[in-house]
């Protein structure tokens, strides 16, 4: 089943064909149906400057209303998977999700102040983004000055430490808030949407994403030799303590950056490296891109029927939760009975 | 080629493990370092590698301090090989001989096309070519530690320390494993051999250093220093080996 390294090219342009299709359909779909033929010719329109001839009520929901949301997906989707990857590879453990160093409890922490402070959204999206930094810091800082035989063991310990500490402020700043009007507003934040992403937002978030991103891509061919134990790395040649802390670095600002944009989304980053490896192996340079191609629609796919298959909306990471569930289980027995 | 460590102190700042080791590890030869539990093998391993800073004396390669050389100027030089462990990630045999291309890349470089020569090489070399593409996880253990030293002979790396790399492996694995080290010496790498097992040390190495309690109990040629006596007093134990003369020396065997 495993793609042999020929062939991996042709998986990965089959996938994002894959993906193409499903932001077809997710620009399609909605209360307002547009044809896949005028949402090409809405996009094709605005990438070359040119006139698109649609109505200009079409324009606005393709252009102001579906491609922010559609792109937000993408993004987080596959940044939280290239995340979720590299902290795997990093720790050496495949039940390693991107806020195992508490940037979503950082990050939830600074959204909620901001909240309990009645700062605007953009405010929000800052002191989240500085929340889930702050975060990672404190554990880096602490499991360094901690130090110990096993470092990778001391972070983790550390960030489920840190992470319950953020988790307690959380709890605090939700007591303290006013309960009719900011806790709705807390809890509909921690809950995660895509509903509310404006372009600007998107603008903000999607250079960050984009930039941890491609330097863990740059580091690919090392990050692939952090899965090995510690003494092999080094012998190998690999400046371990300083790669992890680049990667730690790469994997925070790409967490950070899509949880402040679109609230604690889970599983997608634990889920999707697995099926990655299950389908072009364990090779790192091979799996980063493969994940970011499959959380990407992943993502968008259930964000598209969160928006359409009930009549009111499903916050997109309850619905992870539910898919990612028996996901996880299936993936689990298929690489479980294939190693056994 | 030579790795030459002089009153060597290694261990941890507040729980010294030993000290006062001289050894000499040179281009074709067998250097096999024995000794109990808890003697402090892998530590004495880890810092002769330059993974442990050492706590006193030195550790120099052709004259060079170990401490000051760069990862990537030691990989290239000295090689390790860990004993096969069970990892969830399911590389390929080859991707994993690959991995000892590393210190010879840039740090963004993929492999070029002499890498992955190499990497083929080595796999040659073990006579485990016709596994390069299955995964880790579904080869036999024995494969598993022969993948292992094929990365390490990927590297080019003169010298290549192992770590104990015929535990877990049943006896024909283990003859393998020493088969190929036998092979390695002729190829004039020089080999450090961390193992458990006198009989191991009477049948590929040159030299022998016993280990007790981080100190030097004997050093010397290998029918030298493994005597009943010797491995009585140091495994606190009543031995009657039955030497060289019953277990003969190696000689590159060749599976069939």
């Amino acid at each position: 089943m495993i793609a042999a390294r020929s062939r991996f090219p042709l998986w990965l342009g089959g996938a994002i064909l894959l993906v193409g299709c499903v932001a077809a359909w997710s620009f399609s779909v909605g209360r307002f149906p547009v044809s896949p033929g005028d949402v090409w010719r809405a996009l094709w329109a605005a990438i070359t400057g040119g006139e698109s001839g649609l109505a200009g009520n079409v324009e606005a929901i393709v252009l102001g209303v579906r491609a922010p949301r559609v792109f937000a997906a993408l993004a987080v989707g596959g940044g939280l998977a290239a995340a979720g990857a590299a902290y795997q590879n990093l720790f050496k453990n495949p039940l390693v999700s991107p806020d195992i160093l508490g940037v979503a409890a950082g990050c939830a922490l600074g959204a909620g102040i901001a909240i309990l402070y009645s700062l605007p959204v953009s405010a929000i999206h800052a002191f989240a983004f500085a929340g889930g930094l702050a975060a990672v810091a404190l554990v880096v800082a602490v499991g360094s000055w901690v130090g110990g035989r096993d470092p990778i063991l001391t972070l983790i310990l550390t960030g489920v430490v840190v992470g319950s500490l953020f988790s307690a402020g959380i709890a605090l700043v939700k007591y303290l808030a006013d309960p009719y009007n900011q806790l709705p507003a807390i809890v509909f934040w921690l809950l995660g949407s895509f509903t509310s992403v404006l372009a600007g937002d998107l603008q903000v978030a999607l250079p960050l994403i984009a930039l941890g991103v491609v330097a863990l891509w740059l580091l690919r061919w090392r990050i692939d030799v952090l899965a090995l134990s510690e003494d092999e790395a080094r012998s190998l040649g690999v400046d371990v303590r300083r790669l992890r802390i680049v990667v730690i670095l790469a994997a925070t600002l790409v967490t950070a950056a899509a949880v402040s944009l679109a609230g604690t989304i889970g599983w997608v980053g634990l889920i999707i490296p697995h099926a990655a490896r299950l389908l072009v192996g364990a090779s790192f340079p091979r799996v980063l891109p493969f994940s970011v191609v499959l959380g990407a629609g992943f993502m968008l796919a259930v964000d598209t029927l969160c928006r359409t298959a009930f009549t009111s909306e499903i916050p997109p990471g309850v619905a992870t939760a539910f898919i990612g569930t028996p996901a996880f289980i299936a993936l689990l027995a298929i690489t479980y009975r294939r190693s056994a | 080629m030579t790795l030459e460590a002089r009153g060597l102190a290694f261990g941890y700042p507040a729980r010294p493990v030993g000290s006062g080791i001289d050894l000499i590890l040179e281009k074709g030869r067998v250097l096999c370092l024995l000794g109990p539990n808890g003697s402090g093998k892998t530590t004495l391993m880890k810092t002769l590698l330059g993974l442990l800073p050492a706590q006193a004396g030195e550790v120099r390669i052709d004259g060079r301090d170990v401490a000051s050389l760069t990862a990537r100027e030691r990989a290239s030089v000295l090689a390790y090989v860990p004993q096969a462990a069970e990892t969830f990630f399911d590389y390929t045999l080859a991707e994993m001989v690959e991995m000892g291309r590393t210190s010879h890349r840039g740090l963004f470089a993929r492999p070029a096309p002499r890498d992955m020569r190499i990497a083929r090489e080595a796999l040659e070399t073990l006579g485990i070519a016709a596994l390069a593409e299955r995964p880790i996880h579904r080869v036999s253990g024995g494969e598993r530690q022969l993948a292992l030293i094929a990365r390490a002979l990927a590297t080019e790396a003169a010298l290549l320390v192992l770590d104990e790399p015929t535990a877990n492996l049943d006896f024909g694995n283990q003859m393998r494993v020493l088969g190929e080290i036998v092979r390695l010496r002729e190829r004039g790498i020089g080999v450090l051999l961390c193992s458990h097992d006198p009989g191991h040390a009477l049948e590929v190495a040159d030299e022998v250093l016993l280990i007790q309690a981080g100190k030097t109990f004997a050093r010397g040629n290998a029918v030298d220093v493994i005597t009943d006596d010797n491995l009585s007093r140091l495994y606190g134990i009543e031995v009657h080996y039955h030497g060289p003369h019953v277990r003969p020396r190696l000689q590159a065997p060749r599976a069939p």
